[in-house]
């Protein structure tokens, strides 16, 4: 993805994502105690550094990683439950998929507890299409003898789903791969969509023309639509913010979305 | 689509989403989450399936043994003496080498400043003071967070420590604050910035702010040697065959009663300047886990104790300095330190100090581990830090200088309770963003520590015990 | 099955007994941190342990265990289902 040099800075000093021309960005999303840590250090090695998000005090890991000669940037989301923004960690994780859209979103979840895990990602689908689901602590599951259908989970997810045992650096490779493949577009994914149920989806019906009139809008309506009924203040404020800074900067949600 | 600006704009949405809202009875905001758990549930039933195995998983049975009534909070204990035997021991060693190393060096710089002709003042300066400070912080330092850190990561990797939390919950409870606040408080053993740090991990910014103001209660491993060292000197001394005993009884005394402090002074904290939404508990109890050594060495490495050391040593190098020039500065007679400590006396005696402990206590303020070394340096006014071979060597400059086991005692309360160090304070102002938190930090243990001393002080004295 | 499909506090649980959440009347961030949790209503838990003084206690949700204050668990409703100290 090409920045202007003002959206450059403004990403930077909003977002503290800062990569490189030509490099492609990555999110690492995930619960605590997911090994999520170990997947970023074992792709990353020691090219990272850490410090903390902006004007916030959590912590904010970024490294990079070169593959088939294209440069990657990996930033470690903190890991939460949810987006849905209950917490500082929750806002910035979520901010960042927002505004910040990065290139792929790597999702990291617990193999041994999968169904809590799913939350999360499916949170995120409806954020941003290019995702990646990480399937972590496989040989943890293995203990548990539990036994999951990889080709019928790839196919609920409509994203691809990768097995690891990043601690026994098990998968690493094919997630590698999948990264660049999704990263490039060769690979094109089609998460799965929540259907709420009606009355839900009824409020989204009333609440959707509404949500059209704003100008310069980088996100999805429908999920726009989804967070006003859920009473997400915190995302209102970092949505305002967002507009008013990058008025002039950014494409609408419409145009950005041809593009692709 | 109409261009409007963009606040306006938002601002009519949220009116509208607002009256969509209230005229829903059922909380939409609790169906959307239903809705995306049912996704979850639907898929996993899909795609999960469990051989079914009848004996019970070896979590449970881990959680059976460290989370039952009768071995739950013996094992802690029993965790924490190891880990600190371990430290204490393991530290020994590594701290003699050190120190010989870079003391080594220290004379080797001075040959190379005299053979470059540098003043003596400059020499001073910057070998007497700032390098031989900096050789007592790091081998004082180094090798015990270097032990300290990896051990209590490797806790955190096994999935102990959430364990920890689970059980002291209740306590917490009690004092209107948060279980996992246990485990900041087992950080700041390490050392107290690293605590402050921590308390990251607690949700409610009222109950991370209690952490936050109580984290120094709990003695960090730069206060351990002065607690130490004054235990053997003048309390386990004295019970000779059991000495070592008696130290480690003393010292568990001191810590106990950082924690019952710690608990009253959240308690207090939460009915005054820190009331607000009660406190809760959603604690996620992992599995354990086999640790990986070779990442939780590095990562502990890198994260806290080289952090800490880089922390350290930016706060002790100008302090060297300062130290070095106000013992070697003559008004009249005396160097300014003796000056300044004639004139803390008063309040020191009020205390059951003096005012050369005093001003050791304020001197350190960059980094705990040097009070001691301070103190005997303007004991014996050599001008640089000291460091005496032997307890009997060290216990007869105390005592030549007025020390009773009334002084030793106020030495160890006052160590516990006074000031954090400035690595501390400057994490507090860091984590809070906020100068009115680091003043608390800095005032609550002072004035506890003030007043403790002062009553046991007067108390004994007017009992006519000293 | 004694004491079977009738509405308790999740708090009354003891440990082995498996319910449904009916509804949660907690308010706030913690209504929101509990829900996040996958604790909604019609979740199936578990009660597994209570802490060494009998308070938190820990339930079994979507396979992960989780801690909560007896306090916070008064004002969960559940459906029992089974009561684990009898079946054992």
């Amino acid at each position: 993805m090409i920045l202007s040099a003002e959206k450059k800075k403004s990403r930077k000093d909003h977002i503290g994502l800062s990569e490189a021309k030509n490099q492609f960005s990555i999110a690492l999303a995930g619960n605590p105690n997911v090994g999520k840590s170990t997947i970023f250090n074992a792709l990353t090695g020691l090219h990272q550094h850490t410090g903390n998000w902006p004007g916030k005090t959590v912590d904010n890991a970024q490294g990079d990683f070169q593959y088939r000669q294209k440069s990657f940037i990996i930033i470690d989301l903190p890991g939460t439950y949810s987006l849905l923004a209950h917490t500082v960690e929750e806002q910035i994780a979520r901010d960042f998929l927002c505004f910040a859209n990065p290139d792929v979103t790597v999702v990291v979840l617990d193999a041994t507890c999968l169904e809590r895990n799913l939350n999360l990602a499916l949170q995120v689908f409806e954020i941003t299409p290019k995702v990646i689901v990480c399937l972590n602590l496989m040989d943890e599951a293995q203990k548990k003898d539990l036994v999951i259908d990889l080709p019928s989970l790839e196919h609920e997810l409509g994203v691809p789903v990768i097995a690891t045992s990043a601690r026994q650096g098990e998968g690493l490779k094919e997630l590698r791969e999948k990264i660049y493949q999704v990263a490039t577009g060769s690979l094109q994914t089609r998460p799965r969509q929540i259907v709420y149920s009606s009355d839900v989806e009824e409020a989204v019906r009333d609440l959707l023309p509404h949500v059209e009139t704003i100008a310069n809008n980088p996100l999805s309506p429908r999920w726009i639509a989804l967070r006003l009924l859920d009473g997400d203040g915190s995302f209102l404020d970092s949505l305002s913010n967002y507009l008013s800074i990058d008025r002039d900067l950014s494409p609408g949600w419409e145009e950005s979305k041809c593009a692709h | 689509m109409r261009p409007l600006t963009p606040s306006g704009s938002l601002s009519d949405v949220c009116g509208k989403a607002e009256s969509v809202r209230n005229s829903n009875l059922n909380s939409l905001s609790d169906q959307i989450v239903a809705d995306i758990y049912g996704n979850a549930e639907l898929i996993t039933k899909q795609v999960l399936s469990k051989k079914k195995t009848h004996q019970k998983g070896l979590d449970q049975r881990l959680d059976d043994l460290v989370t039952s009534k009768w071995f739950g909070y013996p094992l802690m204990l029993l965790m924490l003496v190891i880990v600190f035997w371990i430290t204490m021991e393991g530290a020994n060693f590594p701290s003699r080498l050190i120190a010989s190393g870079l003391f080594t060096f220290q004379d080797q710089l001075t040959l190379w400043f005299q053979w470059a002709g540098t003043p003596a003042w400059i020499h001073g300066i910057l070998v007497l003071g700032v390098y031989r400070t900096l050789a007592w912080v790091v081998s004082v330092m180094l090798p015990p967070m270097a032990i300290f850190f990896p051990m209590f990561t490797l806790l955190e990797d096994s999935g102990y420590l959430p364990r920890i939390a689970f059980n002291m919950d209740h306590i917490f409870k009690k004092a209107k604050a948060c279980g996992k606040q246990s485990l900041t408080m087992c950080m700041g053993f390490g050392c107290n910035a690293v605590g402050v740090t921590s308390c990251r991990i607690i949700d409610s910014p009222r109950e991370r702010l209690i952490a936050i103001l109580t984290n120094s209660f709990v003695p960090c491993n730069g206060r351990f040697p002065t607690l130490i060292i004054v235990t053997s000197i003048f309390i386990g001394g004295t019970f000779v065959p059991y000495s070592g005993f008696v130290t480690a009884f003393v010292i568990s005394g001191l810590i106990l009663s950082g924690i019952a402090v710690t608990l009253l002074v959240s308690r207090v904290l939460s009915v005054t300047i820190l009331k607000g939404e009660p406190s809760s508990l959603v604690l996620e109890l992992p599995s354990y886990r086999r640790p990986q050594i070779g990442a939780v060495i590095y990562r502990s490495m890198i994260d806290r104790t080289i952090f800490v050391l880089r922390r350290a040593v930016l706060a002790a190098a100008p302090a060297g300095a300062v130290i070095w020039i106000l013992a070697n500065t003559y008004l009249g007679q005396q160097s300014i330190i003796v000056s300044l400590a004639q004139a803390l006396n008063p309040i020191g005696q009020l205390i059951g100090l003096d005012g050369f402990i005093l001003l050791a206590f304020i001197l350190g303020l960059p980094a705990n581990e040097i009070v001691l070394p301070i103190l005997l340096m303007s004991y014996l006014s050599t001008g640089y830090l000291q460091d005496l071979g032997s307890l009997d060597g060290l216990r007869n400059v105390l005592v030549n200088n007025g020390w009773t086991w009334l002084t030793a005692i106020n030495v160890m309360l006052f160590s516990l309770f006074h000031w954090p160090c400035a690595t501390t304070l400057l994490t507090t102002y860091k984590e809070t963003g906020s100068k009115k938190w680091m003043f608390l930090s800095f005032i609550i243990p002072t004035i506890i520590g003030i007043s403790v001393c002062f009553i046991l002080t007067q108390v004994v004295r007017s009992l006519g015990l000293v | 099955m004694k004491g079977a499909g009738k509405i308790d506090p999740l708090a009354d649980l003891s440990p082995g007994s498996v319910c449904q959440i009916v509804s949660l009347e907690l308010s706030g961030l913690l209504r929101r941190r509990i829900l996040d949790m996958g604790i909604v209503p019609g979740t199936i838990i578990r009660c597994i342990r209570r802490g060494p003084s009998g308070d938190p206690t820990a339930y079994l949700v979507r396979e992960t265990l989780i801690a909560l204050r007896n306090e916070d668990a008064t004002q969960i409703l559940v459906k029992r289902l089974s009561n684990g100290e009898e079946n054992v």
